[in-house]
């Protein structure tokens, strides 16, 4: 009996270091049983308490989606829950004002390359210090199940329900090739990984960019016959390949496969930075347009 | 005080008591700089690039900052992101880019973050004529975004005016914590005067009003003090209905009424305090003529014209658009015989007055790119006094 | 040591089905919420690797290692 009693103490005692950075009277949460969105919560958790992170330091913007609810309300911390799509600029200028945060924008597919996906390039062409995790379910969830520019060829969803006729997105690639400092994709599968890298991108200054493969048993999975987390889970287990693998097969051979991994990791100038230099600079220096043009007197 | 503004007085101290000859879009940006900003996003587009282009020079040198963003829904985004990080922030566009910005006007009334757009108007719907005046977004500006909301904006007549009122419209933005627009048109905005630019001490300047202890930052008072990122408060702002801690509410229809009526109050109980207008030999008028903005120029040279003659005819000069100023247009309403409203556009605020007056309303609507002369009001005027 | 928080969890079987060493059953107890919670009926099998931890979208599971 005593010896329960210390075991639930020190659980308490560990559950109560990740809680440190959620607000504990919102748990559990309101994502379906099953939904990948808990586990990224979790996984988020887990990096920020390794890393000893202070939530004081953390500034969370995100936008609208079940995915978007991962750090708005769970994180504890300054939370920016912007619009549909808009969370990446609104992070831009909580950055600029405020370079020694760490700000981290957590969102769904369709938010952050649907109808945000512009922000998205841009803000990885200028290197700036966000950190983005995607949560890409392959659907609009919060919604009911349509269509998401992630869906793959042929599903139908609530919106293509004669199958889709669209190409996905290959998301973690597009931002690569966009400019970021570091990109990787996992899925809720591979919550070591996941967790490292979700650390590796909250130190790493720059555009640090999470492609993060996760399920919407209700949404998404019920249309493929994934009805419970777990099928999707399995999906992830069997049709993951390394990225290191992935070099030596053929397209046919990568068909349905989800390649994980590092994709790429750069130094680069950062636009914060930059921007900070460039003030410093023009106070001994004269350039540019100057309002004496305009001077009478 | 913030950090830079050691930096920034030290900058602006040069401008002090000097005149220059410039544009009103350049004039509305150095009035922002003395008015505190010290951060700007935004996108070109004429007739408002040119408050960018000052920006992009003279922030920096200020030790603010300056971004182009990729379009205007991330120009006011950012705008509103910086604020809550501390910044006194604006934005500046025209009738597209203010069309795209809709939805986060909404944003920055819900979450009640002060902010400036500036929207120097032009022809629409659509493209238009691009780059020439307009006073179309009269009702964009008042209903563009969806929802229940009040909204202040105000619209300057001459270049020295766009300095004067970008400095109360952040000051207005900080005391309501509210979005503020300057409505400026093209002509305004591109038109050339001199202006005199004052020293920064005789400038009032209104602060933010921050949370010194642990305020409610979302209710708890009719305008509550706000606080900014990093600061141990752990806020949570949010475009969805929320409580007084900020924490999301969506399903009480009681806590969305407490919410969005007292929005709407802390602006229409306080109408009397934020409108402003100018009134011209109104004593003895049984006409008068109401007009804004660049508009206003001819229709005082026509109102002038016909005094002249003789007519009892008077002007209302609105400077603050929204709220509309009722109490006084009723007034008017009351005593007057006609109201004539020449403005760039259909007929969109001589509707407004409509509203609030028995008498006859006369618009004298023109459109096409070009401003009203002196001669055509004076000849919309001449039948009817 | 296994230590589970029964209120938190939803029942997904995530833990259940992802448990290299199969040490959870689900119960046959409902909690408050209306899910069945796991049992680490094979506790003694645990290698204290975490995954379940991890892997839990609820916070439910603590693994303590010594
Ligand atoms: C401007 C705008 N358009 C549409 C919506 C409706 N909407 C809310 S969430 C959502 C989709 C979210 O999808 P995703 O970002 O993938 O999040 P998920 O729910 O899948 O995690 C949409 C379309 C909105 N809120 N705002
Ligand atoms: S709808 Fe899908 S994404 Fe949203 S909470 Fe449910 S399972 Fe998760
Ligand atoms: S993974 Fe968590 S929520 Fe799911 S059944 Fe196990 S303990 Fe419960
Ligand atoms: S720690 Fe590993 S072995 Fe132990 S119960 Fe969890 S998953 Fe199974
Ligand atoms: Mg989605």
């Amino acid at each position: 009996m005593a010896e329960d009693a210390d075991r639930k103490e020190v659980a308490e005692k560990r559950r109560h270091r990740l809680f440190k950075y959620l607000r504990k009277e919102v748990l559990p949460t309101a994502f379906c049983p099953g939904c990948g969105c808990g586990i990224v919560l979790n996984c988020y958790a887990h990096a920020v308490d390794e890393l000893q992170l202070d939530p004081n330091d953390i500034v969370a913007v995100t936008g609208i989606g079940c995915s978007s609810w991962i750090p708005s309300p769970y994180f504890l911390g300054d939370t920016l829950h912007t619009t549909h799509g808009r969370p990446i600029p609104f992070a831009t200028g909580v950055k600029v004002m405020q370079p020694d945060k760490t700000v981290v924008v957590i969102a769904g597919d369709g938010d952050l390359i649907g109808i945000g996906g512009n922000h998205l390039i841009h803000a990885a062409r200028r290197n700036i210090d966000i950190k983005v995790f995607l949560v890409n379910n392959l659907i609009y969830g919060m919604t009911g199940g349509q269509l998401a520019p992630t869906t793959p060829l042929g599903i139908s969803t609530t919106t293509s329900p004669h199958g889709n006729v669209e190409h996905p997105f290959e998301i973690a690639e597009l931002v690569a090739a966009a400019g970021a400092s570091y990109v990787a994709r996992w899925t809720t599968y591979h919550v070591f990984p996941l967790m490292e890298s979700m650390q590796k991108a909250l130190t790493k200054k720059g555009f640090c960019f999470l492609e993060i493969r996760s399920q919407c048993p209700i949404s998404y999975g019920r249309r493929v016959g994934q009805r419970t987390g777990s099928e999707a889970l399995q999906e992830y287990k069997e049709s993951s390949v390394r990225i290191e693998d992935a070099a030596e097969m053929s397209p046919e051979e990568l068909e349905g496969k989800i390649i994980i991994g590092k994709l790429i990791e750069r130094e680069k100038e950062e636009f914060t930075g930059n921007l900070r230099k460039l003030n410093v600079e023009l106070r001994t220096k004269k350039t540019g347009r100057s309002p004496e043009e305009w001077s009478l007197s | 005080m913030k950090g830079n503004d050691k930096i920034r007085r030290e900058y602006l101290s040069r401008f002090a008591n000097r005149s220059y000859f410039m544009q009103g879009d350049e004039s509305v940006a150095y009035g922002s700089l003395y008015a505190g900003c010290d951060f700007f996003a935004g996108y070109p587009i004429t007739p408002a690039s040119e408050v960018a282009e000052v920006m992009s020079a003279e922030l920096p040198r200020v030790d603010g900052y300056y971004i182009q963003m990729e379009d205007e829904l991330a120009s006011l985004s950012a705008v509103i992101g910086a604020v809550w990080a501390g910044a006194k922030g604006m934005t500046a566009t025209s009738g597209p880019g203010f069309s795209l910005m809709q939805e986060n006007i909404g944003y920055a009334v819900m979450t009640e973050t002060p902010c400036v757009i500036v929207n120097v108007q032009r022809s629409g719907p659509s493209t238009g004529q691009a780059t020439k005046p307009a006073q179309g977004d009269i009702m964009q500006a008042r209903w563009g975004t969806h929802g229940d909301h009040e909204i202040i904006a105000l619209a300057p007549n001459s270049v020295q005016e766009c300095f004067e009122l970008a400095i109360e419209a952040f000051n207005l933005s900080e005391e309501y914590r509210t979005p503020v627009i300057i409505l400026m048109d093209g002509e305004v905005g591109h038109m050339r005067e001199k202006i005199i630019m004052p020293p920064l001490d005789k400038v009032k300047i209104r602060e933010r009003k921050l949370a010194t202890g642990d305020e409610l930052l979302f209710g708890g008072e009719l305008i509550p003090p706000m606080a900014e990122f990093g600061v141990g408060r752990f806020i949570h702002v949010t475009g969805s209905t929320h409580k007084e801690s900020g924490i999301r509410d969506v399903e009480s229809q009681q806590a969305h009424h407490t919410l969005v009526t007292r929005l709407c109050k802390k602006i229409a109980d306080n109408r009397d305090r934020i409108i402003r207008f100018e009134e011209n030999h109104l004593e003895d008028a049984d006409f008068v003529v109401i007009s804004y903005g660049a508009t206003a120029r001819p229709a005082a040279g026509a109102v002038l014209r016909a005094r002249g003659e003789g007519k009892k005819i008077g002007m209302l000069r609105l400077i603050t658009i929204w709220p509309f100023p009722e109490s006084k247009v009723r007034e008017l309403g009351a005593r007057v015989k006609k109201i004539f409203v020449p403005e760039m556009n259909l007929g969109q605020l001589s509707r407004e007055i409509e509203r609030f007056v028995k008498c006859e309303v006369i618009p004298i609507p023109k459109i096409g790119g070009i401003a009203h002369t002196i001669d055509e009001i004076y000849s919309a005027l001449k039948g009817e006094v | 040591m296994i230590e589970i928080d029964e209120e938190l969890c939803k029942g997904c079987g995530i833990c259940v089905d992802f448990c290299p060493l199969k040490v959870f059953e689900t119960s046959d107890k409902i909690n408050s919420r209306g899910y069945y919670p796991p049992l680490p009926v094979k506790e003694k099998d645990c290698v204290g690797c975490r995954l379940c931890e991890l892997l839990c979208p609820e916070f439910s599971i603590i693994i303590i290692n010594e």
